[in-house]
Parts: C-alpha cells; sequence; structure tokens
C-alpha cells in the first residue's frame, strides 16, 4: 500500500515536472528576456562549480588511470592506455560524474534560493509588482545550466586527460605529445558529439529540477531543506534515465 | 451577519467619493478549511480601513485574493472597476502596479542591495512615468519619503527590521499605487519602532494621497491609521466602525480585541 503511494506520488510529480517545463518553454519566447540576470547566472553557475568539477575530474584521471594500468601491464597492453582512458571519460565518466557533481552544487542551491525566496513571499513580491518572477528566476537559471554544463564538461574531460597524463608520464615515461597524440588518434565525433549534446540535457534537467522544486517550495524553512535535498536526488535520477536514454540513440545512430 | 455601526460621525472620517476596490461575496476554502466565508468590503477612494480579526481568521488570504496571488473559490472583486478575475495576465500585471502590497515580512529581495530593490519594480512599468524620468530620481524620491538614503547601496541583512519595512514601503512606493495594502506592518517589531512604521504610514498616505487597506492585530496602529474597521471572525466581516464604536461595544468578541 506505501509503496503504491510512493509510485503514485512518483509520477504525479513527473507530470508537475512535465507541466513546469512546458511553462519554461512558452516563458522562454515571451519578451523581455531577462539577459543581465541570464548572464548573472551564468557567471554564478558556471564559476561556482569549476574549482569543484575541476578537481573532481582531476581525481578521476588519476584513479582511473592508476585503477587501470596494472590490468593493462599484465597484457603488456599499457600503449592503449590512452586510448582506453580518453574513451571513457569522453563518452561516459566526464558527463556523467562531473553533470552529477554539478546537480549536488547547482540543484541544491537553486532549490533552497528560489524555495527560501519562495517562503520568504519574496516571488509573490515580484508577482505583485507586476514583474514575471518566473521569467527572471527560472527561465535564466535553466538556461544557464543548460548552457553552463557542456562548457564545465569538456573543460572537466581535459582535466581529467590532463591527470591521466600525469600518472602515465610518472609511471610509463610517456610524453605529453606522444600521450596526446594517441588520445586524439582514438577519439572519433562518434565519442564527442553525442557525448556533448547528451550535457545539454543534463544541464537542462538539473536546472528545471532545481527550479521545479525551490520555486515550488512550501512549509517553511523545513520546505527549503527538503526542496534543496529532493532537487539533488530527483535531478540524479533523471541524469541516469537520461543517459540510458542518450546511449540508446547514440547507438542505433553510431553504432558504438 | 454583518452589523455596520454609524460613522458618520466620525471626526477623522476623508471626504468620500467612489468604491476603489469592492469585494462581494468572497468565498475561499482549503480543502476542509472554510476560511473566506463571503467577505464583502468597499474601500473608498482616500479611505483607510483596517481590517482585524484573530490568526487564521483570513485575513491574509483575503489580501492576497486581491491582488492575484491566490484565486477565490467565489465571489467578485473589482479593483478600480475591473473584475481581476476577468483580466488577462497582461492586464493583472498593468493592475498591480496601482496596487502596492507591504509584506508582513518585508520580503525584501536579499539578493539585490536597497537600490537594486527599488529598481526592480521599474524594470518593467517605467512606462508609467514621464520620458525621461530618471531611475536614480526616483529611488532617491521614496527613500527620502521613509528616511533611508543613506541605506541605498547596503544589503537588506545589513538593515535593522524597521528599516526593512521602510525599506519594503519605498518598493510599494515607487510605483506610484493608488492603493496600498498592508499585511501586519508593525508586527516583529518593538513598540517604539512600531510607533514609527505607523507614523510614516500616516505621512505616506497624506503625501501620496493613497487608499489604504491595513492588516492588523495592532490596536495602537488601528486606532492611528484607519477611519473605518472591519472586524474578521468566522470569515465574514462580523462588526465594522469606527475606533471609538468598537472600542465600546458590548459584544465579548468584539471587546477581546481592545482589552
Amino acid at each position: 500500500m506505501m509503496n503504491l503511494i510512493l509510485i503514485k506520488s512518483f509520477f504525479v510529480e513527473i507530470g508537475e515536472l512535465a507541466y513546469f517545463a512546458r511553462r519554461f518553454f512558452k516563458e522562454l519566447v515571451k519578451k523581455p528576456f531577462e539577459f543581465s540576470e541570464f548572464l548573472k547566472q551564468c557567471f554564478h553557475i558556471g564559476n561556482r562549480s569549476f574549482l569543484l568539477v575541476g578537481v573532481t575530474a582531476f581525481i578521476i584521471g588519476l584513479v582511473i588511470t592508476l585503477q587501470t594500468r596494472p590490468t593493462l601491464e599484465e597484457f603488456g597492453a599499457e600503449s592503449w592506455m590512452p586510448s582506453m582512458v580518453s574513451i571513457s571519460i569522453i563518452r561516459e565518466v566526464g558527463p556523467v560524474i562531473i553533470a552529477l557533481t554539478f546537480a549536488g552544487r547547482i540543484a541544491s542551491g537553486i532549490g533552497a534560493e528560489l524555495g527560501s525566496m519562495r517562503v520568504t513571499e519574496q516571488i509573490d513580491a515580484m508577482e505583485v509588482s507586476g514583474t514575471n518572477p518566473f521569467n527572471f528566476l527560472v527561465v535564466t537559471r535553466v538556461l544557464a545550466a543548460t548552457l553552463m554544463l557542456p562548457i564545465l564538461v569538456i573543460l572537466g574531460d581535459a582535466i581529467a586527460l590532463y591527470g591521466s597524463y600525469i600518472v602515465e608520464h610518472l609511471k610509463g615515461d610517456v610524453s605529453f605529445q606522444l600521450y596526446f597524440n594517441k588520445v586524439f588518434n582514438a577519439l572519433e565525433f562518434g565519442d564527442i558529439i553525442p557525448a556533448t549534446v547528451k550535457t545539454y540535457f543534463f544541464g537542462f534537467a538539473i536546472g528545471l529540477v532545481g527550479c521545479f522544486k525551490g520555486y515550488n517550495c512550501n512549509k517553511g524553512t523545513v520546505g527549503v531543506g527538503k526542496a534543496a535535498n529532493s532537487a539533488v536526488v530527483f535531478s540524479s535520477m533523471l541524469l541516469f534515465i537520461i543517459d540510458f536514454i542518450a546511449v540508446f540513440v547514440t547507438d542505433i545512430f553510431f553504432e558504438i | 451577519m454583518t452589523q455596520s455601526l454609524n460613522i458618520k460621525d466620525s471626526k477623522t472620517s476623508l471626504p468620500i467619493k467612489s468604491p476603489i476596490l469592492e469585494i462581494k461575496d468572497l468565498k475561499k476554502s482549503f480543502g476542509k478549511n472554510h476560511v473566506l466565508n463571503g467577505f464583502n468590503l468597499e474601500l473608498f477612494e482616500g479611505e483607510n480601513v483596517v481590517i482585524m480579526g484573530r490568526s487564521g481568521s483570513g485575513k491574509s488570504v483575503m489580501i492576497k485574493c486581491l491582488v492575484g496571488l491566490l484565486e477565490p473559490d467565489s465571489g467578485s472583486i473589482k479593483v478600480m472597476g475591473k473584475d481581476i478575475s476577468t483580466l488577462n495576465p497582461f492586464d493583472l500585471n498593468a493592475l498591480r502596479t496601482d496596487i502596492g502590497f507591504l509584506f508582513q515580512g518585508s520580503a525584501l529581495y536579499d539578493s539585490m542591495t536597497v537600490r537594486e530593490n527599488l529598481e526592480f519594480p521599474l524594470r518593467r512599468h517605467k512606462r508609467k512615468f514621464e520620458q525621461g524620468t530618471n531611475t536614480t530620481d526616483l529611488v532617491i524620491e521614496v527613500l527620502e519619503s521613509v528616511g533611508l538614503v543613506d541605506a541605498i547601496d547596503l544589503m537588506p541583512a545589513e538593515l535593522s527590521g524597521g528599516m526593512q519595512r521602510r525599506v519594503a514601503l519605498a518598493r510599494t512606493l515607487i510605483l506610484k499605487p493608488k492603493i496600498i495594502l498592508y499585511d501586519e506592518p508593525t508586527s516583529g517589531l518593538d513598540p517604539i519602532t512600531a510607533k514609527e512604521i505607523i507614523e510614516l504610514m500616516r505621512r505616506v498616505q497624506h503625501q501620496y494621497k493613497t487608499s489604504s487597506l491595513i492588516i492588523t492585530h495592532d490596536v495602537d496602529c488601528a486606532r492611528v491609521v484607519s477611519e473605518r474597521i472591519i472586524l474578521l471572525i468566522d470569515g465574514i466581516n462580523y462588526l465594522e466602525g469606527n475606533f471609538e464604536q468598537l472600542k465600546h461595544s458590548k459584544d465579548e468578541k468584539v471587546k477581546a480585541f481592545f482589552k
């Protein structure tokens, strides 16, 4: 019985999120576009996440290389290391881990910010002053998250590959030029384009869920905490669903 | 059943013109909780009406229905002759510029400075003013009227509760509204600051010639700013009259407010 209620509330939430997304697209084409707020959010969202994304990506690069190297050494295939690491980072590990890190930071931040604005009646105040709070708060943040995540993923992938190179340089005395030659020889458009395209969807989902949870927050300060928390949980879950769909579609068009 | 006391003898009454705000038979429920059960109100131009009632009696719900933040279940709300339920979002927003709303907790945008808070409503509605009107001049003008010009570049978190309330009033005034709705303007303030806010409200009412609808528990506030008081009990207007009439009422429910 309890499970049924949970399942029902999950689908109700999905429906409400879809309705929220529909409103986003409707408001997106409405004039005027809050361009200065959009730029401000791009700076906040991109800048606020860069250090975290950079450190996470660097460690991913180091760890993957450190853990994979002994196995490849056993088969005398350590020269394949740059190709293997680059494909796994560019195709899957980079986008997903960076998106999850981004969700932890940005979805919760947006959820808490809009949630506290809701409970302190700041959003109501915007509405009664005759301005459109959805346009100002939601459209700008969702767009900024959608556009900033792909940039962060590209930077993060580069940092992760650099981390991998450092391990290769220390353990196998591989030069920078040789390492990255091997990386670019191994990569194809079929690896880079779908991986980059799906990060737009990841960014959109993270921004949308963060805004949805915060904008519809109620029940006082407890509600703000719940909004921030559920924004991370819900957006992380959505990321995996989007990732599954993206891999499935990529498989059809690019034959992985 | 609404009882209406004769208020013609009131020394404080202003010349009454036409109803600027009219609520008829307003009903609003949240599930099984019937908050408003047929509330009626007429606010005339230049008039200041206080709504008093216990917590949960529906005062804030009524005021939120007035600006379209909540949708009533039934009844009609006319602001300056326009039924707000029939307005499209564009016209509703245009009408909202004529209605100022002072929120209970000030509701200042905490990521913006005082200047940005005041400029925010002007972003979309500067056309309300003559061409060439300088935004900074408008901001300074309203900050002067609440005595806070020096706080122009401060963040809301750097202001005291009383100062926040004054900035919120300045933000309300910047679009030169015809009606100001005050939701508990003195709640959470110490008695001295509350008196300052009440005095400021009176000054603003005279300076900007606004009509005001004030929701309050504060008897002092009601005494100073109101020409007419409506007691909202059980979701209806229980009793109506001026301060002195209500204060000397024999009704036990009314007495409880003025003890």
